[in-house]
């Protein structure tokens, strides 16, 4: 019954049902923070985050504690804390649209492909999937990051070959069942080329699906940004990352931890933040999950 | 069930087959040159040659591929570039302390999971509720190095409880352990409240009901068991998940294990550790998951093997 009109996937109304849910809502405002403060970083920040400030460390030389004329401290180098997070939340926003979307994109096309033409086509492609899945992910994505010259782009991208498993599967066993409905032979009755069956009929009624794993992918993405990072071997500084602030000061950890302990906060909040909106969506968006709980 | 089982291994070489393939491939491709870490900076280009053709490195990759694999199937995993000790005796001395922390994670994971998931579904929709389903939204969306450094910080360096790393006593494993263990608490959480709340509302916790059994005994006695098993049949597939992490845990807690072995490795490109590890990786996550296939007709008897 829901299959007569392509076009409506996503209801309307949707919007409002998220709106509704306070833990969407809690989402959506973090992430709200964090883009724009990623946006205006440079109006916002107090200092450049690259500065190493001579009045940034203790007569000593150890770094100064939040509070006082930096906001959130100052690291290892004397640079201000609160500056490098803003700089650094474009880094994983970058990392996690990029990253993301060029895995959904993989996902997609490799699940739609395999789950529309069946056949031997179709067979290699699950079975290459099935294959990433045996994976160690983390391990392999290391290895690249390890092995390549890191840089943003290059993170973004080892992230993207490691994570679009996921996604080609649920991709394809919804396409493989969609492929046997109705109105699919209907349209093929009808004379509708394969291009337009997969485009204007298959593919809308993907996007609620493609939504959700593409907001609960970006924090997947997060997570492993910063995980690269904090081994060192993803975003390189003096490029900001959450990651590699953890990174560039873990051996201060004992004494210095806010410098370990606010970015990994903001990671967490960051992934916290979609995954709850990515759940959320899902509620609002499958109708075979409404009124589970 | 033996055709079955026949057929899943069969598919199991092959997916290792892969595994070994690609990894390969792209250890074999990627710019890291590997003679360079052996040689050392001052080495002169003859010396470079020299290695390169000892370890047969100057050789096409289908040569190289075909020898590694031959070697393979005799057990031999290769020499590692740097330590100059086989592979597989390294990968063999290491995975016990790798084992040991999964088995002690894995243990973490569904007491605290379980527990979580079981008040979770008895008070449902009420704050204790949610307060669980929030927090384990959070433990799914903490990266290792901060729960570890977390832990690390409070129990290790605030309290000193706990060594802040290495191994050999009960003390050094705990930290670890309760790092995936809270890490991998809200998957199991998630899983076991919904599949409580389905035991629920089956007829049979009704009729215990009907018959005036007490609440504690229905909970315990009756709708438990059967609850709980379909969350265990996932331990298989929670294995693939731990050996997927375990890098950065073990590094972080300087854990002798297999995930610190191919941490070293990868950052001296010491090809035939890297691959070891690997491949030994993605066995345990394929037996992992066909123990979950295999279990799941056991518990749930409509589950046929296909």
């Amino acid at each position: 019954m829901t299959d007569l009109s392509a076009a409506d996937a996503p209801p309307q109304g949707a919007m409002a049902r998220l709106l509704r849910r306070k833990m969407a809502l809690f989402g959506l405002a973090i992430i709200a923070l964090v883009v724009s403060g990623a946006v205006f970083a440079p109006l916002i920040a107090p200092f450049d985050p690259n500065d190493q400030m001579f009045d940034g460390l203790t007569l000593e030389g150890a770094p100064m504690p939040p509070g006082g004329q930096f906001l959130m401290g100052t690291d290892l180098l004397g640079r201000d804390l609160f500056s490098r997070l803003l700089y650094g939340a474009q880094t994983s926003l970058i990392i996690g649209v990029v990253a993301n979307g060029l895995a959904l994109v993989i996902g997609t096309l490799v699940g739609i492909t395999a789950g529309f033409f069946r056949g031997w086509i179709g067979g290699i492609l699950m079975r290459f999937t099935d294959l990433m899945m045996a994976f160690p992910a983390l391990l392999l994505a290391i290895c690249l990051a390890a092995i390549f010259q890191p840089s943003l782009w290059i993170v973004a991208l080892v992230i993207a070959l490691v994570n679009w498993v996921q996604t080609a599967r649920v991709i394809y066993t919804e396409t493989s069942s969609l492929a046997t409905r109705d109105f699919i032979a209907a349209e093929r009755t009808l004379g509708a080329s394969t291009g337009r069956i997969l485009f204007r009929h298959i593919l809308p009624h993907l996007l609620p699906t493609i939504i959700v794993w593409g907001t609960l992918g970006i924090s997947t993405t997060v997570l492993l940004e910063a995980t690269l990072s904090f081994l060192g071997i993803g975003v390189q500084p003096p490029t900001a990352s959450w990651g590699n602030i953890i990174f560039e000061n873990q051996t201060y950890f004992q004494t210095a931890p806010w410098l370990v302990f606010i970015p990994g906060a903001a990671i967490i909040l960051l992934a916290l933040a979609f995954n709850l909106v990515g759940d959320a969506l899902r509620d609002v968006l499958d109708p075979t999950q409404r009124g589970r709980d | 069930m033996a055709a079955y089982l026949i057929r899943r291994l069969v598919q199991a070489v092959l997916i290792l087959l892969g595994v070994s393939f690609i990894t390969f491939f792209l250890l074999y491709v990627l710019p890291a040159d590997p003679v360079r870490q052996i040689a050392g900076r001052s080495a002169t280009a003859q010396t470079v040659e020299n290695i390169r053709e000892q370890l047969g490195l100057d050789k096409p990759f289908v040569v190289q591929y075909a020898r590694y694999l031959g070697a393979l199937v005799q057990g031999d995993m290769g020499r590692s570039y740097l330590q100059k000790t086989e592979v597989a005796e390294l990968i063999l001395s290491r995975l016990p302390a790798t084992l040991l922390l999964m088995v002690a994670a894995i243990v973490c994971e569904l007491v605290l999971g379980l527990t979580m998931g079981i008040i979770a579904a008895l008070w449902r929709g009420r704050a204790v509720d949610q307060t669980l389903m929030i927090t384990s939204f959070v433990t799914v969306s903490a990266p290792q190095f901060v729960v570890s450094l977390l832990l690390l910080y409070v129990f290790a360096v605030k309290l000193g409880w706990f060594p802040i790393g290495g191994y050999g006593t009960f003390a050094h494993l705990v930290l670890p352990a309760v790092t995936l263990g809270i890490l991998g608490s809200g998957w199991y959480s998630r899983m076991m409240r919904s599949s409580m709340i389905d035991v629920l509302r089956a007829d049979y916790i009704r009729t215990a009901r009907a018959k005036g059994l007490s609440r504690a005994r229905i909970v315990l006695r009756h709708a438990l068991p059967n609850a709980i098993l379909p969350v265990i049949a996932m331990i298989g597939i929670d294995i693939g998940v731990f050996m997927g992490g375990i890098v950065v845990v073990e590094s972080v807690f300087g854990w002798p294990g297999i995930g610190q072995l191919a941490w070293q490795a990868i950052q001296r490109v010491d090809i035939p550790i890297i691959m070891g590890v690997t491949l030994v990786s993605a066995c345990a996550i394929v037996l992992g998951n066909l123990l979950a296939d295999l279990i799941a007709p056991f518990i749930d008897p409509r589950i046929r093997l296909r």
